[in-house]
């Protein structure tokens, strides 16, 4: 009876150490002998077939078809599901209130509110711009930030992982590293041509038209269609077209890593402190002393322009800096 | 009416740690100044959130109010809400993640390259700026705005330890949330279509007029369904965790206990918001959506638990634990009482202290044990890290329900509440196997480390744990006392805030 428990204490004992029987404990099966008489041949994986056990041949056929059928399984599955959501989707916006109808649920007084006061308490002429930027100024603040974030976990792990690799790798030396300055950064994946005279001709007439359009559409966000987002998507077309003309390094030159963090982090710093002190003010039903101007001017909708140009400046980095992070690894 | 100090913290609290976060890119490189930084405001908040509180229950206070983001009034402009219950869960977050951060300082010091130590900082403020906002928003679009920051940043600090490993687990995370977040942004959509609103007493309403003309049950249903479903898969209720063990498994130990103890609470007390202010108790049982939760978290108790004994590696086994206390935060959710969902707070709070505890004793003691996660490579490390061992021991114990400790608290406040409902064998069934399920792997954990093994003290070179990595064990531990002795005060407070809520 003792022998017994002591016998189980030591099976949980082992199941304990997560290992099962410990090394020492372990039986080791003994080796085949050396001589099989002539009728017993080891038998072939492949060949003897018939010889396996169930067991084996179970597990034969799972090594050849396994994977196949794992992989018709899964496709099977997920068009499956795929359909069941997508026809579940389907009869649910089926049911929905018709699009643009006057009595939808959404033509209530929020909306009413905003397209007949918009102009007058935003001092915006562009609506939107007046929606974002002033009534709902602070999920505008959380988008932006989106971006903060996504460009700095980016940047951390592309950005902080390839350097360390130049550190303590040496440095490939292919043809396509001739093409670059004496400084070339490794873990290129594209060649550029240096001597693209249509590529060069063209970029140089466009670059400083894109840039005068984006900032025209930043610049006149309260006024007209546009604003910080896509106005900053704009320039950052500029900066991108200028990398893939004249290379990397002549972007560098001007915008690099810290210009982009300090770009991004001074912009949104200047978004959440203006903003801080409206929300502050407002709540605490305190005059705020930022004028609205008069509507249709290009210096009116109070704290609306900055912000633009805030968003802009934000979105310009973040997606010329996601282009050049995951095209060359470095910024 | 509330002081106007006391009014004005729920927007100083997001607004101080959205400050500390993007200042910290500006401040110098490779020195130790950003995570001063962090531990410093996150403090700042936890005093500030601590006044509110007693601001908030100060007899003769009303008991919740609204802050208007701006010059305009809700349903134009944003806003936040604060109540007890909001209070209470801002202070524990950001106690929590201070400890976090302050016992695992030397983890992450060796962890995390020089180069990235700075960003990690801005991730963790941004993570504590988002869970604040999450606890206080009273909008549902902002609440997607601050769970998208959330995703990125969660990502982020599992990858921000470098590897094979951390790489493919941040990318299976970032795939499953960003799922999640798609299903809560069409639900959001519907939402809007059908009520106008994305303020949420103003969806209460429009939900309300909808369901006693019974018109549009086929979206609303759906969006319901969908809403649930994405924050379930961020959540980890079980059948969609299984990027969790991976994910909380193999990154740094400050982002495992930031990750298992308060990223996904923040995720399940915005599904508690959308349950007890957008849809509304009554519509919440119409729809069945209160069995399909009580049914999952039945299965998840279990089913964590049955997936945490079949684990070698020690911080793997935690984070199935995890799963396992999600299922019983769900099942309180699922009761579909008030006291179901006060004890479903109270769990959330236990486990935000409770698993942190976990996470940075289990660093301890693998870092006593020269840096080596299987369970059996643990033995005798007790003798090594004292307070890594006691915080282990007083874990398990609460993880168990041994009375005294925390976990016990709320798993009596959970069967109490499951009293009042129908379900109540269920209930006691599953709590019964869950703990005994707990008690299956966290007493050999137990075991292991408090068995002398002779060569033990010749391997272990390890150095002795560091001053601040005891206080914050102490704090850690004088909490869990605390929430396991002197738990009724604190779940009369979550009552009284999940009434006004």
């Amino acid at each position: 009876m003792n022998e017994e428990l002591k016998n189980i204490w030591r099976a949980f004992f082992n199941w304990v150490m997560g290992n099962g029987p410990r090394p020492e404990n372990e039986v080791i099966p003994p080796e085949p002998p050396p001589d099989l008489p002539f009728t017993q041949k080891p038998h072939d994986k492949y060949t003897r077939f018939h010889e396996a056990t169930l067991k084996e041949r179970y597990n034969q056929w799972l090594e050849i078809h396994g994977l196949h059928i794992f992989a018709i399984l899964y496709t099977g599955l997920s068009v499956l599901t795929c359909i069941v959501i997508v026809s579940l989707l389907l009869a649910t916006v089926a049911e929905l209130p018709p699009f643009g109808h006057e009595r939808n649920p959404a033509n209530n007084e929020v909306i009413r509110r905003y397209v007949e006061h918009g102009g007058h308490e935003t001092g915006a002429q562009n609506i939107v711009a007046g929606l974002i930027l002033d009534y709902r100024a602070f999920d505008t603040f959380g988008e932006s930030a989106v971006l903060f974030t996504a460009a700095v976990s980016v940047l951390m792990l592309l950005g902080a992982s390839r350097r360390n690799k130049t550190d303590t790798h040496s440095l490939p030396s292919s043809n396509a590293m001739d093409a670059y300055s004496i400084h070339a950064p490794p873990m290129r994946h594209h060649t550029f041509r240096k001597d693209d005279v249509i590529l060069r001709a063209v970029a140089s007439l466009s670059i400083p038209v894109i840039l005068m359009m984006g900032c025209v559409v930043v610049i006149n966000g309260h006024l007209s269609p546009g604003g910080g987002f896509s106005g900053g998507a704009i320039l950052s077309t500029a900066l991108i077209l200028c990398a893939n003309a004249y290379g990397f390094e002549r972007v560098h030159e001007f915008f690099n890593e810290r210009t982009f963090i300090v770009s991004s982090s001074t912009a949104l710093m200047i978004y959440a402190l203006s903003k801080g002190y409206s929300f502050f003010t407002g709540a605490n039903h305190i005059h705020s002393v930022i004028p609205k101007g008069t509507i249709g001017n290009i210096l009116s909708g109070g704290l609306i322009l900055p912000l633009n140009i805030c968003v802009g400046l934000i979105v310009a980095g973040t997606l010329y800096g996601f282009y050049a992070l995951f095209s060359e690894g470095d910024m | 009416m509330i002081n106007m100090f006391a009014y004005n913290i729920p927007f100083a609290s997001i607004f101080i740690m959205m400050v500390a976060a993007i200042v910290t890119p500006l401040l110098p490189k490779r020195s130790r100044i950003p995570e001063k930084l962090s531990c410093y405001a996150i403090a700042l908040v936890a005093v500030l959130s601590a006044y509110l509180l007693y601001a908030l229950t100060y007899p003769g206070q009303s008991l919740s109010f609204n802050f208007p983001m701006g010059h305009f009034p809700a349903p134009w402009g944003n806003e936040l809400r604060a109540g007890p219950l909001e209070a209470v869960l801002s202070l524990v977050f950001c106690v929590a993640m201070l400890l976090s951060l302050t016992g695992n300082f030397s983890s992450t010091a060796e962890d995390i390259a020089p180069g990235r130590r700075q960003i990690f900082c801005v991730l963790v403020n941004l993570l504590t700026a988002s869970l604040l906002a999450l606890t206080y928003t009273n909008d549902l679009f902002t609440a997607y705005v601050f769970i998208e920051i959330n995703t990125i940043a969660a990502c982020a600090i599992v990858a921000v330890k470098e590897g094979a490993e951390t790489a493919r687990a941040a990318l299976r995370y970032l795939v499953m949330s960003l799922v999640g977040s798609g299903l809560v942004m069409i639900a959001i959509c519907l939402l809007y279509d059908l009520t106008g609103h994305l303020l949420m007493q103003n969806m209460h309403g429009a939900i309300l007029v909808l369901v006693t003309t019974k018109s549009y049950m086929i979206p609303l249903t759906v969006s319901l369904a969908l809403i649930t479903a994405g924050l379930a898969i961020k959540s980890a209720l079980y059948p969609f965790a299984s990027w969790l063990p991976d994910a909380h498994g193999t990154s740094t130990n400050a982002s495992s206990a930031i990750l298992s103890g308060l990223v996904l609470k923040g995720h399940i007390f915005t599904i508690i918001k959308i349950f007890y202010r957008v849809f509304g108790l009554d519509v919440i049982h119409m729809l069945r959506m209160d069995t399909a939760i009580f049914i999952l978290g039945l299965v998840a108790m279990i089913m964590g638990s049955v997936h945490a004994l079949r684990q070698n590696n020690v911080k793997r086994m935690i984070a199935w634990s995890s799963v396992a206390q999600v299922g019983y935060i769900f099942l309180g959710v699922g009761l579909n009482t008030t006291a179901g969902i006060a004890a479903a707070c109270l769990h959330i709070i236990v486990h935000a202290c409770v698993k942190p505890m976990l996470f940075t004793a289990a660093g301890g003691l693998s870092n006593a044990a020269g840096h080596k996660k299987g369970l059996h490579a643990l033995m005798g490390t007790f003798y090594v890290n004292t307070w890594a061992g006691l915080g282990l021991i007083a874990g398990a114990c609460s993880m168990m329900g041994i009375p005294g400790f925390a976990g016990f608290a709320s798993k009596l406040s959970l069967t109490l509440a499951s009293f009042d409902s129908s379900v109540v064998v269920w209930a006691l069934a599953a709590l019964a196997t869950s703990s005994v399920l707990n008690a299956l792997y966290y007493v050999p954990a137990v075991i292991v480390i408090m068995t002398h093994h002779k060569d033990a003290h010749k391997n272990f070179t390890a150095p002795k744990p560091t001053k601040l990595y005891k206080f914050s064990m102490f704090i850690f531990l004088t909490l869990n006392f605390y929430l396991g002795l002197f738990c009724v005060p604190l779940l009369r407070l979550i009552t009284r805030g999940v009434n006004v809520l």
